[in-house]
């Protein structure tokens, strides 16, 4: 089966878990991971069941922050 | 060394002036010849943490800059935020989650607001490196 995963054609043997897809892709730090399929956001608490389905887009990026933060504030 | 024009230079300096004393945050898209990296657009995104201390991107707002970097044939260089009342380099939260080695990751410090401060940086792991920032005219 095909699949579109962050634009580009994947081709799969079978059905894959969201996180064996990620584990295919070789994304590491999954849990820092967001996840659309078909413009929805998937639930981390789906990660391990949701199934990728032929045809499907498949978008992941990594959560993006940081920050200063008070303790460091206070070193200024 | 990564270059963005003036405009994309105010155009930080304005989106982190209006969320002060929040964090701003935003991604770079463009594109890298000879190793040179060339900001072609700033994504102004969304706090979601409102906070003065930290940020979290809007991921919905984060998607879609990546698919407009797509079809723009664009790659994400990196991102920006500020530190509202601390110096332009990366914090321990920073180095924490730089993900990616290869990004560019700009600050903005609003500390002295007669001197601002924009500074981009590389992080591997523990490691900083300073990147060099050139503006140039459109």
């Amino acid at each position: 089966m095909k699949i579109q995963a962050n634009g580009k054609e994947v081709v799969l043997e079978k059905e894959l878990t969201v996180k064996e897809l990620l584990s295919f892709q070789k994304v590491e730090m999954q849990d820092y991971v967001t996840v659309q399929i078909n413009d929805e956001f998937v639930n981390r608490d789906d990660f391990e069941t949701l199934l990728v389905k032929d045809g499907d887009v498949v978008e992941f990026l990594y959560f993006m922050g940081g920050g200063c933060m008070a303790a460091e504030r206070r070193l200024v | 060394m990564i270059v963005i024009t003036e405009k994309q230079y105010r155009d930080i300096l304005e989106h982190s002036k209006k969320t002060y004393p929040n964090e701003s945050c935003g991604l770079l898209g463009g594109i890298i010849e000879n190793e040179t990296r060339y900001v072609k657009k700033v994504y102004m995104l969304t706090n979601m943490d409102n906070s003065p201390e930290h940020f979290s991107m809007d991921p919905g707002e984060q998607f879609g800059a990546v698919k407009d970097m797509r079809s723009n044939g664009w790659l994400m260089l990196g991102n920006f935020h500020s530190h509202p009342e601390s110096p332009a380099r990366p914090s321990e939260e920073d180095k924490r989650l730089a993900f990616d080695p290869n990004a560019s990751y700009m600050i903005i410090s609003l500390l002295d607001e007669e001197n601002i401060v924009i500074k981009s940086f590389n992080i591997k792991g523990d490691q900083i490196f300073e990147e060099k920032l050139i503006t140039v005219s459109e």
